[in-house]
C-alpha cells in the first residue's frame, strides 16, 4: 500500500472513530468475557463448598446453572459483536474505502 | 479409491479374523454383532468423502485452492467447518469421560474450550482475514523481516500440530479397537493413511467439506443423544441428576468442582491455556483465510462458538447420561468393574444403551469421522507452514512458483502422516483429552503472543517476536516436560519438578515479556523499518485496504 494511502486514510476522521468505538468495544467484551471465566473459574477454585452447594430442595447445585450462564454468556457476547460489527462497524469501513476510491480517481 | 475401498473391507476382514483368534471372553459375541452395521456406516461415510475428495481434486489446481479452497467458503459454511475442526474426539469423548468420572469437573473443563471464541472475535479474525493470506505466519511477518519469524511460526505451528495428532491418534486407535476388534497400530494407519489422501488430493476444499459434513452428524448424533437421556428422565434434569447422584460411587460430590483444579494457579493457568490457546491454533487460525471478507469472518466465528456451544452442553448431558445406563450397566464393564475400552468409551458405550447396535455403529463411525476430518486440518495446516513459510518464503525467498510450492506442501503431508503415526503408537496409553491442553498451553505461549503483539503493538520488532515467541515456546514444552503428565506418567519419575497442571501462567508470562524486552532493546536498523511499517499495517488490519487483491483468485 502506498504511503499516501495510509496517510489519507489515517487522516479521514470516519477512520479514527472506526478504529477508536471498535477498539474499545472490543476490549469491553473481551474484559466481561475475562471477568465471567475467570470469576466461574476462581469460584471453583476457592468457593468449592459454594458451588457445590444446593439451589432448592433437590439436587441442583450452583455449580450447574452459573456454568450453563458462563457457555449461553459466550455466545450471546459474541453475537453481539458481530451484529455491531457487520452493521455499524462495515458501514464506516465502506466510507472509508469509498473515499480512498475517490481520492484515487483525483490523483488519476 | 478403488484400493481404499478394498483396504476397508481388508481391515473389516481383518476384524473379523482378529476377534476369532482373540482370547474367548465375554461380550465379544456381540461385539462382532455390531461391527458390520459400523464398518458398513463408516465405509459409506469414507466412500462419501473420497467423491468428495476426487470434486474438490479437480478444483484443487493453485496453492491458494489447497490452502484456502481459493478464497470461496461462505460464513456459514466456514463456521460448521471451524466446528467440525474444533469439535474433536477428544473433546467428545474426552469431555463425556471427564463428565462420567467426576460429573461437574468436566463441565469445568468443556467451558474453557468454549471461551476462547470471542476473544478471537473480538480482537483477532477480521484483522487476520484482512492481513493474512494462507498461513497465521503472514500476519505475525507482515511489517516483519520474514525468516526469523516464519522459521519461528512454522515451529509454533509443528510442534502444535504434532500434539494435538497425537492426542487424534490415540483417540482413533482406541476407538478402532474396541469397534472392529482391530489391532491399535491398524486402526492408527487406516487414520493416517486416509488422513493422507483426503489433504493430498482435496486440499482445503476436501478438508472443509470432510469438516462440514463430520460437523453435522457429529451435532445430529450428539443431539440424538441427549434428547434420548433425557427423555428417559421425562425431560427433567433434576431427575437425570438425581438418578447419577444415587449411582455413582462420588455421590453428592459430583455436582461440585472436585479435584480437577487442585489449586488456584493451576485453575488459572489452565483457563488461560484454553483461552489463549484457541487464538493461538495455528489449524484453526487458517480457517479464516478460507473466506471473502472479514464480514465473512466474522458470521463463521459466531456461527462456530454456537455449535461449540450447543455441543458441549450437550456433551455434559451425555456423560451424565452415561452415570446413569452405563455405570450401572454390566455389560460396559469388565470383570474389575472397568468400563471396556476404558473411560473415553462412555460416550460410546451411551449410544448403545440409547440406540441399539445401529445407533452404537453410528456414532462409532461418527467418532471416527470426527478424529478424520480434525486430523486432516492439522496436517494441511502442518504442511502449509513447511511449504508456505519454509520453503516459499525461507528458503526460495517469496520467489517459489505455485506448483512447487504445491509440491512440498504434499511431500510434507505424507512426511507428517508418517509422523503421526508412528506417534500415535508411541503414546498409546496417554489421556486423550489432557494431550489437547499440552497443545493450547503451547499455542497460548508463543504462537498468540507473537499475533497479538505484532497486530497490536506498534513497538515490536522482528527480535523481540522472534526471541520472545521463541521462549514462550521453550517454556512451554519444558514446563510441559517436567509437570506431572509427562515426567511422572511417560517417564515414570517419582515426583514432578513443575507441580501445576497447566504452565500457560508461566509461559504465556515469559513469552510476553520476552517480546516486549528484546522490542524495547533492539536499536538495530531492521527495529526502525519494523516501527515504520505499523501504520500501513494498522490501516489494513482495520480496513482491509489491499487485502482484497490478496484474495481475488
Amino acid at each position: 500500500m502506498e504511503q499516501d494511502v495510509v496517510q489519507r486514510v489515517k487522516s479521514d476522521p470516519n477512520y479514527r472513530k472506526l478504529v477508536a468505538k471498535r477498539s474499545r468495544f472490543g476490549w469491553i467484551l473481551t474484559w466481561s468475557m475475562m471477568v465471567v471465566y475467570y470469576g466461574f473459574t476462581l469460584l471453583c477454585a476457592f468457593d468449592k463448598e459454594f458451588m457445590g452447594s444446593r439451589v432448592g430442595d433437590g439436587v441442583m447445585t450452583w455449580g450447574i446453572p452459573l456454568g450453563l450462564f458462563v457457555i449461553l454468556f459466550t455466545v450471546v457476547v459474541t453475537a453481539i459483536y458481530v451484529r455491531r460489527a457487520n452493521s455499524e462497524y462495515d458501514a464506516l469501513t465502506d466510507a472509508i474505502k469509498a473515499r480512498v476510491a475517490e481520492g484515487e480517481k483525483v490523483a488519476a | 479409491m478403488k484400493t481404499v475401498n478394498q483396504s476397508i473391507l481388508a481391515s473389516a476382514l481383518l476384524a473379523t479374523s482378529g476377534i476369532a483368534f482373540a482370547a474367548p471372553d465375554l461380550g465379544q459375541a456381540t461385539q462382532q454383532a455390531t461391527n458390520w452395521t459400523a464398518i458398513s456406516m463408516f465405509a459409506i461415510f469414507v466412500v462419501l468423502t473420497l467423491y468428495i475428495t476426487k470434486w474438490a481434486a479437480a478444483k484443487t489446481r493453485s496453492a491458494s485452492d489447497f490452502y484456502t479452497a481459493g478464497g470461496g467458503i461462505t460464513g456459514f459454511q466456514n463456521g460448521l467447518a471451524i466446528a467440525g475442526d474444533f469439535m474433536s474426539a477428544a473433546s467428545f469423548l474426552g469431555i463425556s469421560a471427564a463428565v462420567f468420572l467426576d460429573g461437574f469437573d468436566g463441565l469445568i473443563y468443556a467451558i474453557g474450550f468454549l471461551v476462547g471464541w470471542p476473544v478471537i472475535t473480538f480482537l483477532m479474525a477480521e484483522r487476520l482475514r484482512n492481513l493474512g493470506r494462507y498461513t497465521f505466519a503472514d500476519v505475525a511477518a507482515y511489517r516483519f523481516h520474514q525468516k526469523p519469524i516464519r522459521v519461528f511460526a512454522a515451529s509454533g505451528t509443528l510442534v502444535v500440530v504434532a500434539f494435538y495428532l497425537i492426542a487424534q491418534m490415540v483417540g482413533a486407535g482406541q476407538l478402532i479397537k474396541l469397534l472392529f476388534g482391530l489391532e491399535y497400530w491398524i486402526a492408527v494407519v487406516l487414520v493416517g493413511i486416509l488422513m493422507m489422501v483426503y489433504v493430498l488430493f482435496g486440499g482445503m476444499t476436501a478438508t472443509t467439506w470432510v469438516q462440514i459434513i463430520k460437523a453435522v452428524l457429529l451435532l445430529s448424533g450428539a443431539s440424538y443423544m441427549a434428547f434420548a437421556v433425557l427423555a428417559q428422565y421425562n425431560f427433567s434434569p433434576e431427575q437425570l441428576f438425581a438418578t447419577a447422584t444415587e449411582v455413582h460411587a462420588k455421590g453428592d460430590s459430583i455436582m461440585g468442582p472436585g479435584t480437577f483444579l487442585k489449586d488456584p494457579i493451576s485453575a488459572i493457568s489452565f483457563g488461560m491455556a484454553l483461552m489463549f490457546g484457541t487464538a493461538g491454533l495455528p489449524h484453526i487460525l487458517m480457517r479464516f483465510f478460507t473466506v471473502p471478507s472479514a464480514k465473512e469472518a466474522r458470521k463463521s466465528v459466531l456461527w462456530a462458538t454456537t455449535w461449540i456451544g450447543y455441543f458441549y452442553i450437550l456433551t455434559f448431558i451425555i456423560g451424565f447420561g452415561a452415570i446413569v445406563l452405563v455405570g450401572t450397566n454390566p455389560e460396559f464393564k469388565d470383570a474389575a468393574g472397568k468400563l471396556l475400552g476404558g473411560n473415553n468409551m462412555a460416550a460410546v458405550h451411551l449410544a448403545k444403551a440409547v440406540g441399539g447396535d445401529i445407533f452404537l455403529g453410528f456414532i462409532s463411525a461418527v467418532a471416527f469421522a470426527t478424529i478424520l476430518a480434525v486430523v486432516a486440518g492439522l496436517t494441511l495446516s502442518g504442511a502449509s507452514a513447511v511449504s508456505h513459510d519454509l520453503y516459499a518464503t525461507v528458503f526460495k525467498k517469496g520467489n517459489a512458483n505455485s506448483a512447487d510450492e504445491l509440491k512440498v506442501s504434499k511431500i510434507t503431508t505424507i512426511a507428517l502422516g508418517v509422523i503421526a503415526v508412528l506417534l500415535g503408537i508411541a503414546f498409546e496409553r496417554q489421556n486423550v483429552a489432557f494431550m489437547v491442553s499440552l497443545a493450547f498451553a503451547i499455542a497460548a505461549s508463543a504462537n498468540f503472543p507473537v499475533l497479538f503483539m505484532s497486530v497490536l503493538w506498534s513497538k515490536c520488532t522482528t527480535r523481540g517476536a522472534t526471541v520472545g515467541g521463541f521462549l514462550g515456546l521453550a517454556t512451554a514444552v519444558i514446563l510441559t516436560v517436567v509437570s506431572k503428565s509427562v515426567w511422572v506418567d511417560v517417564l515414570g519419575n517419582a515426583e514432578a519438578i513443575f507441580p501445576y497442571t497447566s504452565p500457560a501462567i508461566f509461559s504465556m508470562a515469559v513469552g510476553f515479556f520476552g517480546i516486549w524486552f528484546f522490542s524495547v532493546t533492539d536499536k538495530s536498523p531492521r527495529a526502525a523499518i519494523d516501527k515504520a511499517g505499523f501504520e500501513a499495517q494498522e490501516v489494513r488490519s482495520e480496513t482491509g485496504i489491499g487485502a482484497a487483491a490478496a484474495s481475488a483468485h
